[in-house]
């Protein structure tokens, strides 16, 4: 997983609340056995026609946002589905961060396990950098981990809150399996505890 | 003593493994499901860095996202070459890492959280994990059961735990009783126009009251089922009585002196007098009318006697959320729901592809005959569907004019061949009315299954209590 410092780039401005995992990577697209090449398939079917032709009104295919590597979203962004493809794609395409007022769990899990940060900020800050998105190719927002701080292009900032352990892991990259496996006794001892406790399970 | 705890509290206790000082713990899983599509790049995972399945005997799979329905089916030409991959990674990996595998051509194959309770998988007290954001619905047997991400489930793959944060307790009480033609579909979709898409998000919503506890284990699987629709992490029920009884007997539930120890064990599963609730709704039973959704969100609930709402009705990003919906949906502001006609009806999925499920759609369709222009009814697993064909009721549905299909997700997400075409408008038992989750351009109103069932009849939303001759 590439870890996540700090970030400075366009961010696309997509005010709809409830973007689910569906819009984001449609199911057609769940039958690969791969991570990569997704990208090309975020957002489908808000994106291109049926015959593949892109939609010019949808954010990403305008000329300011092809680029973003940052989404400013409305309320509970990554509902419904627990696929990993949402962010799978989101990261292909470039975006390593998005901003909500909130997350779906799971959606906001599985961010973290690929490299992407998930803020969450109040409504008035996400409004604020929403309107920030709107300027387009000009407006660059950046997003600094360590100090868990997103600074709209005119220099305002906002702090957010992130939890120690995820974000431990997403500053140095870290594998989380690998993390576990370090505790490999402690399961051992556990499973062995279990196994009196509550044999049939 | 110890501080009266939740269901949740007692379940999460008993299986930290390691709690560090932040609150961050291990969690050790009893059950991982695993179906074919959030799987094969974890296994993949696991084949890259070396590492085994820790515990095999603990990891059931079966594929059934992709599987079409129809007859013929172990021909694997039956299936898109994508699709074909994908069922052939999970055979292969379930033969290489040794794990307990429902291949399709299984009479015990189905939705794995249709087979993971009837086989005795799901038992109360548990902690199950599975790919697959419906994993709530083990909840109704009292285990803490949630969806995760494929990264997800390799570390459990590698490592039988999970890292997590504890959620927040949630109580949902429904009071009283439900009224005849209301059911658990009603129950379930009625908290989620209550509380919204994201009333439950950082809560486990454990549900309670005498209108669950009347409920049988397939309607609180029901209600379980949508938890994640709140947007809860996971829903519970406390197991009584009619758990067990559900329990006992099938293939993996505990036998003989293991039994008796885990039916004690069982039996402290509840929540303490006096513990604490973040967060209480209580909605009275009577109260709760048979429902459909208008929108694309399961938060668009009203009760089937209502009309189309208008959007400048809401605040906030929702003004433009329903705009959009009705844009989507065809529909204008003040229609009666009663008025908007039907083309397809689906009855199954996880939420809704039970016997029980298929019992009261036939009950309502017997005799009749469909006005819809196409109808299929997708039992949950092959046992399910064994057992609908021995009671008669596959007989039913095929005479009035549905199609009788083998198990699967099917047309829940329109993986398979079974989708909506742009425009088509369907009833439907599932889960979800996002855009494009039955086939892209395809509406769906979800429903429970007498009301599916009502609306196949009709060829429009139609309450299903003036089928019955009940008095609305």
């Amino acid at each position: 997983m590439d870890k996540f410092t700090t970030l400075t780039g366009v961010a696309a401005p997509m005010p709809l609340v409830n973007i689910d995992t569906d819009m984001i990577i449609p199911k057609q697209f769940l039958k690969t056995i791969q991570r990569s090449g997704l990208g090309k398939n975020l957002f489908d079917e808000m994106r291109y026609t049926p015959d593949g032709q892109e939609i010019p009104d949808f954010v990403l295919n305008q000329p300011a946002y092809r680029s973003a590597q940052i989404l400013v979203a409305g309320d509970n962004f990554g509902c419904g589905s627990s696929r990993e493809h949402a962010p799978w794609a989101l990261l292909d395409f470039g975006i390593r961060c998005v901003i909500s007022t909130s997350f779906a769990d799971i959606f906001y899990n599985n961010c973290f396990k690929n490299g992407i940060l998930p803020v969450v900020l109040p409504q008035d800050a996400v409004d604020y950098l929403m309107d920030d998105a709107r300027k387009g190719a000009n407006a660059r927002i950046t997003v600094d981990l360590e100090s868990q701080t997103v600074t709209a292009s005119d220099g305002r900032t906002f702090a957010f809150e992130v939890d120690p352990f995820k974000k431990h892991c997403l500053l140095n990259g870290l594998d989380d399996i690998g993390l576990t496996l370090e505790k490999a006794a402690a399961i051992d001892a556990f499973e062995a505890k279990a196994a009196t406790l509550r044999p049939w399970a | 003593m110890t501080a009266p705890r939740t269901l949740y509290d007692k379940i999460w206790d008993d299986h930290v493994v390691h709690q560090a000082e932040d609150g961050t713990c291990l969690l050790y899983i009893d059950r991982h499901l695993v179906h074919e599509v959030t799987s094969p790049q974890a296994f993949e995972g696991l084949r890259m860095a070396g590492r085994k399945v820790r515990a095999p005997e603990k990891t059931i799979a079966v594929p059934d996202h992709n599987v079409p329905t129809t007859q013929g089916r172990e021909n694997p030409d039956q299936m898109p070459e994508e699709s074909r991959i994908q069922v052939a990674a999970l055979d292969r990996n379930a033969r290489d890492f040794g794990i307990h595998y429902y291949p399709v051509t299984d009479v015990r194959q189905g939705i794995v959280h249709i087979v993971g309770p009837e086989q005795g998988w799901t038992l109360p007290g548990m902690t199950v994990v599975c790919g697959d954001s419906h994993t709530a619905t083990h909840g109704a047997f009292g285990a803490l059961a949630h969806g995760i991400g494929t990264s997800e489930v390799e570390h459990v793959l590698a490592t039988q735990t999970l890292i997590q944060k504890k959620s927040k307790n949630m109580k949902v009480e429904i009071t009283g009783s439900l009224r005849p033609g209301v059911t658990a579909k009603d129950i379930t979709l009625s908290v989620i126009g209550a509380t919204g898409t994201a009333g439950g998000t950082g809560y486990v919503i454990e549900y309670c009251g005498q209108a669950i506890r009347e409920l049988s284990m397939e309607g609180r699987m029901t209600v379980c089922n949508m938890a994640i629709e709140g947007g809860a992490r996971a829903g519970l029920i406390a197991p009584d009585e009619k758990t067990f009884e559900y329990v006992k007997g099938r293939p993996h539930a505990p036998k003989g002196a293991k039994w008796e120890a885990a039916l004690a064990y069982w039996k402290t599963l509840y929540t303490d007098e006096g513990a604490h609730f973040d967060k209480v709704v209580t909605i009275r039973g009577e109260d709760i009318a048979p429902v459909v959704t208008w929108g694309t969100s399961p938060e668009d609930v009203l009760p089937i006697t209502g009309t189309v709402p208008d959007p400048e009705s809401f605040t906030g990003g929702k003004v433009e959320a329903a705009r959009r919906s009705l844009d989507y949906m065809g529909l204008k502001p003040g229609m009666k729901l009663t008025d908007i006609a039907i083309d397809t009806v689906f009855i199954g999925s996880c939420t809704n592809g039970r016997i029980e499920d298929l019992r009261a759609a036939a009950e309502i369709l017997k005799g009749r005959k469909i006005k819809v222009k196409r109808a299929m009814v997708v039992p949950g697993s092959g046992l399910v569907r064994a057992q609908a064909e021995e009671e008669g009721l596959a007989q039913i549905f095929i005479d009035a004019g549905f199609e009788w299909r083998l198990a699967g997700c099917s047309m829940c997400l329109a993986m398979n061949p079974d989708q909506l075409q742009p425009g088509e408008r369907c009833a439907a038992t599932s889960n979800r009315n996002f855009e494009g989750r039955q086939g892209r351009g395809g509406r769906t109103h979800l429903m429970s299954p007498a009301m599916a069932a009502a609306a196949a009849i009709t060829g429009h939303l139609t309450d299903v209590r003036e089928l019955m001759g009940e008095t609305v």
